[in-house]
């Protein structure tokens, strides 16, 4: 399961990236593995999408949401 | 300004960092640029406790030493180049005290870099506020480096950091963070050999990031190349490797040193704002609702001020013509340099007040929000969200917003938004469009409340974001991409807008548009007051000689005597025969020679048409008095057919020539400025003018 198919208010912890290029930028800005993530909020045309993590809001493209994988057992 | 110790403030975006800056320097700062590149350096200076001048650097916003942007690749340059006149002897590293774990790593790289560093730990008001608990004390001993708690938005600590930059020690004591050396042991012994640099982390540095610093020779730049290919050093892997030992360095920081409770509050809050700010209807309706708002408050409150500027300016010329003795070099002051002068300053209000509203708009979090709800749009015609900001700002001078245009990390979404910036509606195509509307379309209204003037400029405007979108789609599928674009971007939390930031970004946009357009716009003047001046051979004797046969002078009034004198010449002067020598060309656009002469000189700035149109009517009073010119354009008839010669056909080829045609040197400069290649300017002139030349043609033959 990635984020990007995470409902609006639904949680997740990160497991691992897809896209190294894009891991990297995403851990600089906190989103790290291990780090809980919440989707927050979809913009209004459908794409990027806000989430919640380690602390702040942080907004990227559903694209980029599908190289953030999740662990599964979570809801 | 000479200063005693040159100190550098980095940290996260959104940290405060220009809230610290602005408090230690008051008004005492200016911008330059860094040696070598176009990022501008916001610099300022600051007495310390002990008497000493502190010169304080204001380095761009970055989350890492690795640049996603133009801007911040600056950042590694400034701290790493030993020879740079920028380079400090001391860091600030501005922490945010509620989001300690992500602002630490930036703060661990610049620490292994071994310069001399402070911690700043700002916001503490807000973490407190927030229930998280720091031992600053055992924070800084695990650190090694002096930490400052400080809240720069309510002054609280300011001294203490000031005292702790005058007690700074002159070398690195921090403790190493991690063991840089573990990421590429051999490839970093060995550029610290060849290099000559001292530590591991400023090496393993140079070998992420040769390419881009210029203060390496091409040779170093080659070798460290070579040197990867031979230990298989592969850039990102090591950047991710390092990003993770350094966030296990910090969790275990974290742990030992602050405690922070479960739920942030003021989060919560910002999220009800976002509930109707981002809402998928009211969303939009807001934005377009601030958007008319924004205008309507430039022409609402910018008339006063500008009255007041022209009238100070026409009071200056009158004073000066009068303690002045009549003759060339007071004609030159007056005409050229004055009415130049006034040509620029006149805009000061409209765009100051511009940029207040976008200053307001980025420092209370909502520029970052329209971005989120805007790039979906903005991706379909080839622009990112982040484009709309410089867009928004094009309505104001394309200049400042071209420069904003670093920001956008993807060069392909960078180059489409420099691309079209110039085609929205700026400032100065305001007086032409007022001066044609006024010309040629009545003064009533419409469906009740709607002014049919304010209508037809309102359309220009639309027609100006239309044409932009239009552009962009077409430039989507010339430019080829490359690298990847993406949008990972922090939303910050909202916050009231820092009045004094907004002030002080206001005050430096609105100068860096007066210097930038107005060095241009005054020696365009003093060109066109000397082609409008002088003619060829002794056709301006021949003209007086005419003139002063008693025919003339006892038949006609004097004043328009003069004026017939002046018209006469100028039709004659250098400015005239270039009209003339054009208006085959633009005939098919419904243009006479005049139009020509105008077209020729707002070719440097889209103002100068005003004036232009001014001394080639030959109104007295000269720009200012637009309503005159009005009247003089408006009983304008063709010499051959007796018509008037601004039809409504005429009036609005005119405008839709203006809209599209890129009559603007300080944004032909900018954009060189900004690409390092005169291709790119060379390309847009071309595009646009003949986008200007087509348009105009179908507007005129449809009209006609």
């Amino acid at each position: 399961m990635d984020l990007s198919q995470l409902e609006v208010g639904q949680t997740g912890v990160v497991k691992e990236f897809t896209d190294l290029e894009m891991s990297v930028k995403l851990m600089e800005m906190g989103c790290l593995p291990g780090e809980t993530i919440r989707v927050v909020r979809v913009a209004p045309l459908g794409d990027p999408i806000a989430v919640n993590v380690s602390g702040y809001q942080l907004s990227l493209r559903k694209l980029e949401a599908s190289t953030i994988i999740l662990h599964s057992t979570q809801n | 300004m000479k200063a005693d110790i040159r100190v550098a403030l980095t940290g996260n975006p959104n940290t405060g960092k220009s809230s610290l800056f602005n408090i230690l320097t008051g008004l005492n700062q200016k911008i330059g640029n860094f040696p070598g590149v176009t990022v501008d350096k916001k610099i300022g200076y600051s007495t310390l406790p002990d008497g000493r001048r502190a010169e304080i650097i204001d380095l761009p916003g970055t989350y890492s030493l690795y640049p996603k942007s133009k801007d911040e690749s600056i950042v590694f340059s400034v701290l790493a180049d030993k020879a740079n006149t920028a380079t400090p002897d001391l860091v600030v590293v501005v922490l945010d005290a509620t989001n300690l774990k992500r602002n630490l790593l930036l703060y661990t790289q610049i620490a292994d870099l071994k310069i001399p560093v402070i911690v700043a730990l700002n916001m503490m008001d807000l973490a407190r506020k927030a229930g998280i608990q720091i031992n600053v004390d055992e924070f800084a001993k695990k650190l090694g480096v002096p930490v400052i708690p400080i809240a720069a938005r309510k002054g609280e600590g300011i001294e203490q950091l000031k005292q702790a930059i005058a007690y700074a020690n002159k070398v690195a004591l921090q403790q190493d963070t991690i063991d840089v050396t573990a990421f590429a042991p051999a490839l970093i012994a060995q550029i610290s050999e060849e290099i000559e640099v001292e530590h591991p982390y400023y090496a393993l540095q140079l070998a992420h990031q040769h390419e881009h610093l210029s203060f390496l020779t091409p040779a170093q730049s080659d070798r460290i190349e070579s040197l990867e290919q031979e230990h298989s050093f592969h850039s990102q892997k090591a950047q991710a490797a390092e990003t993770i030992a350094r966030y296990n360095f910090i969790n275990d920081l974290l742990y030992d040193t602050v405690k922070t409770p479960e739920t942030a509050h003021h989060e919560t809050f910002s999220n009800k704002i976002d509930h109707i700010l981002t809402h998928r209807v009211w969303g939009f309706v807001i934005f377009l609702g601030i958007l008319l708002f924004i205008f309507q408050s430039i022409f609402a409150w910018s008339s006063y001020p500008m009255d007041l500027i022209e009238a100070l300016f026409v009071w200056a010329e009158e004073g000066l013509r009068s303690i002045m003795p009549a003759g060339i070099l007071t004609s030159l002051l007056v005409d050229g340099v004055l009415a130049g002068l006034s040509g620029v300053l006149v805009f000061i209000p409209q765009i100051a007040i511009l940029f207040v509203f976008i200053s307001i708009l980025e420092d209370t979090g909502y520029m970052a929000r329209v971005t989120f709800m805007m790039d979906k749009l903005m991706r379909k015609v080839g622009l990112s969200g982040k484009s709309v900001v410089p867009l928004i700002g094009g309505f104001a001078c394309a200049v400042p917003s071209i420069m904003g245009t670093r920001t956008i990390e993807n060069w392909k979404d960078r180059m489409i938004t420099i691309m079209v910036t110039p085609l929205v509606t700026c400032s100065a195509r305001l007086p032409v469009y007022t001066l044609l509307i006024a010309l040629v379309v009545p003064n009533r209204n419409v469906w009740w409340i709607f002014n049919l003037q304010g209508l037809v400029l309102t359309g220009m405007y639309l027609f100006s974001l239309i044409s932009a979108i239009i552009v962009a789609f077409v430039f989507k599928f010339i430019l080829k991409a490359r690298e990847r674009g993406y949008f990972i971007m922090e939303l910050p939390v909202y916050r009231a807008p820092r009045w004094k930031n907004v002030l002080f970004s206001m005050y430096d946009r609105s100068k860096t548009f007066v210097l930038e357009a107005g060095k241009v716009i005054i020696a365009v003047s003093i060109i066109l007051w000397v082609l409008a001046s002088y003619g060829p051979g002794n056709r301006f004797e021949q003209i007086d000689q005419k003139y002063s046969s008693p025919e003339y002078t006892k038949s006609l009034a004097p004043d328009a005597f003069s004026r017939m004198v002046a018209s006469e010449k100028l039709e004659n002067s250098y400015a005239g025969m270039l009209g003339h020598a054009i208006e085959p060309v633009i005939r098919p656009l419904g243009f006479d020679w005049k139009i020509g002469i105008a077209l020729i000189t707002s070719f440097a700035a889209r103002e100068v048409f005003v004036g232009t149109m001014a001394t080639i009517y030959s109104v007295e009073g000269d720009t200012d008095n637009v309503q005159s010119l009005k009247e003089k354009m408006d009983s304008a008839r063709n010499p051959q057919t007796g018509q008037p010669v601004f039809t409504v056909a005429v009036a609005f080829s005119l405008m839709v020539f203006y809209a599209f045609a890129m009559q603007c040197a300080s944004t032909v400069a900018v954009v060189y400025r900004e690409t390092k290649n005169w291709k790119w300017p060379v390309i847009q002139l071309a595009y646009m003018t003949t986008l200007a030349y087509v348009a105009s043609f179908i507007t005129y033959t449809l009209l006609k």
